[in-house]
């Protein structure tokens, strides 16, 4: 059970997939300029991610490593993606229609956000187990999220502020970006 | 629409250039430009596929159905990051360990599918072809900017050969993900500076 907690922690913040493994930047960048937006991003990919990271575990233990088929891994693992993203999306606007209002927008823009992708890949890497995978999608995902949140907060002051006019837009939520990121480095070494 | 095939080249360089232009791509522009070999290795990955994927969505695209599109463009590209991604392993294994799990990657890179989605979709094969190779272009001359000024003043080397003295002490803030964002950040001010209209 602690090592699952340690797992989750190092997950979460020190390892923070948006801010010190680069991954899922664009949506970052993207969907962080209102708070409501970001909540909406964020909860898509929790769902998304802990699906997609079971899915694809349990694909890659069971089809393509005893086939030999490894080399198919990118091709299968997008495949699983989009179509996961599909069903999740016709699922919810089916039964649960109010989540579907809420995520709506947001999911099919999941299908290529690396996050999703790269979760999956680094779950092979790490030859995790099955609860380790699971363990890691969520405390990824959260991770995700808590940087995302965080970030439209900030941006969200930064509107209010004079930004010379070079700066203005993407330039100065970089910076930002770099500074948050400077906060999540100092998690380095907690773990 | 009635640019020609080297316009649709050369816009790629400055006028759409990714990931300053258009802010496309960010994932692989921030991991993997540690150094300028890093960076120009992902950028020439990226433009075979970007020009491959073009290529090949253009010349189906009276076939491909409107409704299933992007999944069936997903899967070209797929096709070609595996093909890229065994070449890789096969002849230059070094690049291949440092990029890791960003070859793969390049099947989610929004620069691709948005230029499948966005130009192949709708334009000839030499067109196509033109875009495609113009963007990869610019991608790599952008990735490989960006790893010189982090390579030398995060690890004080160009191309791995050291260029400042014994006792330069390294501004290693740009090695690691905060640098990378400040710096990208600092890129992108100073683009817009130099291209105001």
């Amino acid at each position: 059970m602690g090592d699952y907690i340690v797992l989750a922690i190092s997950c979460i913040l020190v390892n923070n997939i948006l801010l010190a493994q680069y991954l899922g930047n664009c949506p970052f960048l993207g969907t962080s300029k209102k708070m409501e937006t970001a909540v909406g991003m964020a909860m898509a990919v929790v769902f998304v991610l802990v699906l997609a990271g079971v899915i694809t575990w349990l694909l890659e233990a069971f089809i393509l490593t005893p086939f030999k088929m490894e080399y198919l891994r990118t091709v299968a693992f997008i495949l699983v993606i989009a179509a996961l993203v599909q069903f999740v999306e016709m699922f919810l606007k089916k039964s649960i229609p109010a989540l579907y209002a809420g995520l709506g927008i947001f999911l099919p823009l999941i299908t290529t956000n690396c996050a999703v992708m790269g979760v999956c890949l680094i779950n092979i890497k790490e030859e995790y187990t099955f609860m380790q995978a699971l363990v890691a999608s969520f405390a990824y995902a959260v991770g995700f999220g808590l940087a995302l949140i965080l970030f439209a907060g900030v941006r969200e002051r930064i509107l209010l502020a004079r930004v010379p006019k070079p700066l203005q837009d993407t330039s100065i939520g970089l910076v930002t970006a770099g500074m948050l990121s400077l906060a999540f480095f100092a998690f380095k070494g907690m773990v | 629409m009635a640019k020609s095939i080297t316009q649709e080249f050369v816009k790629g360089l400055w006028e759409e250039i990714p990931p300053f232009r258009l802010v496309l791509g960010l994932c692989p522009t921030l991991a993997v430009t540690k150094t300028i070999q890093d960076g120009i290795g992902m950028g020439v990955a990226t433009t075979f596929v970007l020009v491959c994927s073009n290529v090949l969505v253009s010349a189906l695209r009276n076939i491909i159905p409107s409704k299933v599109r992007i999944a069936a463009f997903i899967i070209i590209i797929a096709t070609f990051v595996t093909v890229v991604e065994l070449l890789m392993q096969a002849f230059t294994y070094p690049l291949f360990l440092s990029l890791g799990i960003f070859i793969p990657l390049i099947v989610v890179n929004c620069i691709v599918l948005g230029r499948a989605e966005a130009f192949a979709s709708k334009n000839a094969i030499g067109h196509s072809l033109a875009d495609g190779f113009g963007i990869g272009v610019g991608f790599t001359l952008a990735l490989g900017a960006l790893g010189a000024v982090r390579e030398v003043f995060g690890s004080g080397t160009f191309w791995g050969a050291p260029i400042f003295g014994p006792s330069f002490e390294p501004f290693s803030f740009m090695i690691e993900a905060p640098g990378a964002f400040v710096c990208l950040g600092l890129m992108l001010c100073i683009m817009n500076l130099m291209g105001k209209k």
